[in-house]
């Protein structure tokens, strides 16, 4: 008998090893990587001559990210390569190295990170920490976070650390410490009379500080940096409402000019959905709520906040030519949309429905008067500018009315109808320094028709009118897919309205690719135009290039 | 013989509460997002009766993610019916557009349910890179298959592959 409970007390023993190897069988590896290849060659009608190419033939940027999960615990790294970084992309990027290492051990209550992570606070007025390979962009914190949630409802996060700055290591305080800690609590799960509400509300709060010590020699700097931040989101039936209102104390800056003034942020959204119908309006300030790590970055690094443009993001390629970038100092502006399925088996909507959507928006420069009697707006040293808070400036930095329409023909048919109207302050966005505003009108017909269940042919026929800038363009477009596996397209956009006939330029690509499961590798020949790339609000320049490009990305 | 039926019984038993704590659960990593009403959920309560699911990720400036989208809503209610898929679509969308999402949603008419991953905290813990990219999870909440981009008629191959999971068929090799 005594044998006997030996034993089972023994298997007891063993019993947390069976669990372990269980547990350890759940471990699991798995990430992501990309390689993007340019190989550059001259070409006399963008201007690049063999002297300019000479030596830099290659662009290569590359990423490889690996996570390992065991249970509640799991740790990643990501190497980065830029050999040298493709053309457009910033050149403090040159190097190679582990960007980002991490480990977080998380459970249903409490989750820490230490090393690289990425958080954001609300719409991240006061912290947002992310990455945009196709931007190069990357903001990481690296140091710890805390987040906590003591009952079902409420979620309290920490975190401190310093930016990543290309490859700049943190040393002697060459930039900012932030620490940050945010509060948000859903009201339906706290009070359990309100679980089944019709009401949903959610509040937040979020405070942040940057430290960074006194480097400037004209100006006294504050050292500690604070920005705050409340926010709520409130849905009754069909309707929902949120909004976030951030303030942030005194912090000049290369960016602002270093004034003195404090500066604000706000949004707010409401919508009304119901089936087939969605309508949304925005409304959104800012004013000198830059925010970065170092007062002296001006480039896209660094940043501690995010201000989201609130515009439509436009993909199709010469609807993409003038995209919009928030304006860190000042804007005012709005935004209207509204989608629209008009019903299948209506006289409009045919056998299938049909999309209407139609989105307008607009921001402003906000209105400014001198501080006082003896400065000039935006002086450096001064508080800067007084603002009154709803008055729209009389700038108008971008207007934007796009109507779309989706309609699907019948099995094999469908199309995307589309006609932008856009007014771009070119001079302001993209620093074009006297040059006119610029009008432009653009069509847009996409139209995709499938040969067999498998095979479709997609064929794009875009215009963009303008008296300014670069004139007119036409841009045509043919794909052809086989699913799953592979695509081939050819493309043109030539700018026959340009008022120089050497710069009627066509600007043709020609890209094929192949996929299995999440393999992709996709090659591309022919031109780039100059422009602007912008990702979530971020963008960067690019250059005019000819050549090839190979992309080949999969995640496992 | 007692003793070793004894052991036997011991970790057959402790197997047996082992594999029930690990069943439980999805297999996808625990990660907080949010529902369309500005709620917080987390990834781990993804769950369908041991029936599978897709689980699509897309953004709002992603137009081969929205014809991928659309595409399953056209079959959605078919497949739902001879197989109880579920369908998941994660918006990536950041601040910029996160609030545009809800009414588009409505606009489309989508019957599926939308999260949001406003900071791609799921789309990094996923190793998701490119948009659309889309899982099928097995009835236990095991990932068995992954596919990123669109191309017209992916939406047959997904569902042979879900039709394949609904039956108990493994095909884990396939990922």
């Amino acid at each position: 008998m005594k044998k006997a409970l030996a034993l089972i007390v023994l298997s007891f023993l063993f019993t947390p090893m069976v669990k372990a190897q269980g547990f350890l069988s759940k471990s699991e590896v798995h990430g992501n990587f990309e390689l993007d290849g340019m190989y550059y060659q001259a070409d006399d009608a963008l201007g690049i001559t063999d002297s300019i190419i000479n030596g830099n033939e290659f662009g290569f940027n590359g990423f490889a990210d690996i996570i390992y999960t065991l249970g509640n615990f799991s740790a990643g790294l990501r190497y980065e390569a830029y050999l040298p970084p493709i053309a457009g992309f910033d050149r403090n990027l040159d190097g190679q190295g582990i960007a980002n290492l991490w480990a977080s051990y998380t459970t249903d209550r409490f989750s820490i990170t230490i090393g690289d992570f990425y958080e954001q606070f609300g719409n991240g007025l006061t912290l947002r920490t992310y990455t945009e390979w196709s931007l190069g962009y990357d903001n990481a914190l690296k140091g710890a976070r805390f987040v906590f949630s003591p009952i079902d409802g409420i979620i309290l996060k920490g975190v401190y650390g310093v930016q990543r700055y290309f490859w700049t290591k943190y040393e002697n305080n060459n930039r900012g410490i932030v620490k940050g800690f945010d509060a948000e609590i859903n009201l339906n799960d706290v009070f359990n009379g309100m679980s089944d509400s019709k009401i949903k509300l959610t509040l937040g709060g979020s405070a942040v500080s940057k430290y960074q010590s006194d480097q400037n020699p004209f100006y006294k700097m504050p050292k500690n940096v604070a920005a705050f931040a409340g926010r709520f989101n409130l849905g009754i039936n069909k309707f929902n409402f949120s909004s976030e209102y951030a303030y942030k104390i005194n912090d000049p800056s290369a960016i602002n000019n270093y004034i003195y003034k404090p500066g604000a942020a706000f949004i707010f959204s409401g919508s009304y959905s119901t089936k087939g119908l969605g309508i949304y309006a925005q409304f959104k300030r800012v004013d000198n709520m830059s925010y970065k790590s170092d007062q002296a970055v001006t480039s896209n690094a660094l940043d501690i906040n995010f201000l989201p443009p609130l515009i439509e993001a436009h993909t199709y390629m010469l609807a993409a030519m003038y995209p919009y970038a928030t304006q860190p100092n000042g804007e005012i502006g709005f935004q209207i949309a509204i989608n629209y399925k008009v019903p299948k088996k209506s006289k409009i909507g045919g056998k299938y429905g049909m999309g209407v959507s139609i989105n307008y928006s607009q921001m402003n420069n906000i209105d400014r008067s001198a501080p006082n009697d003896t400065a000039y707006i935006g002086q450096s040293g001064t508080m800067g500018w007084n603002s009154d808070f709803f008055k729209f400036g009389k700038q108008i930095f971008n207007r934007d009315l796009t109507i779309e329409i989706d309609k699907k023909f019948n099995k094999k048919f469908k199309s995307t109808f589309k006609y932008i109207y856009q007014k771009y302050d070119i001079a302001t966005i993209q620093g074009h320094t006297g040059e006119p505003i610029v009008n432009a009108n653009i069509a847009i017909i996409d139209m995709t028709y499938k040969l067999t269940s498998k095979k479709a042919l997609r064929w794009e026929l875009q215009g963009l009118w303008t008296k300014e800038d670069k004139g007119d363009w036409a841009a045509a477009l043919i794909e052809y897919t086989v699913s799953p596996h592979w695509f081939i397209t050819i493309a043109d956009q030539y700018n026959y309205g340009n008022k120089h006939s050497n710069e009627k330029i066509h600007y043709y690509t020609g890209s094929f690719g192949y996929t299995l499961n999440t393999m992709r590798i996709a090659l591309t020949y022919g031109r780039q135009r100059e422009g602007v790339v912008c990702v979530g609000g971020v963008c960067r320049q690019v250059p005019a290039s000819n050549g090839f490009s190979l992309t080949i990305s999969g995640s496992f | 013989m007692k003793r070793i039926v004894l052991v036997f019984c011991t970790l057959l038993f402790c197997g047996y509460v082992t594999s029930q704590d690990l069943n439980k659960r999805n297999n996808l990593p625990s990660i907080n997002i949010k529902n369309l009403e500005g709620e917080t959920f987390n990834t781990k309560e993804i769950s369908n009766d041991g029936k599978p699911i897709i689980i699509s990720f897309w953004a709002l400036w992603c137009k081969p993610c929205k014809k991928e989208l659309d595409a399953y809503n056209d079959n959605y209610d078919d497949w739902q019916e001879e197989t109880g898929v579920e369908i998941i679509a994660v918006s990536i969308d950041d601040a910029r557009s996160t609030a545009k999402v809800l009414p588009y949603v409505s606009g489309k008419d989508w019957d599926f349910e939308v999260l949001l991953d406003p900071n791609g905290d799921f789309k990094r813990a996923m190793s998701v890179n490119m948009i659309p990219h889309t899982f099928i999870l097995n009835g236990a909440g095991e990932i068995v298959y992954q596919h990123t981009s669109y191309y017209e008629g992916l939406e047959d191959e997904i569902y042979e592959i879900v039709e394949k999971v609904a039956s108990g068929e493994n095909i884990s090799g396939n990922n």
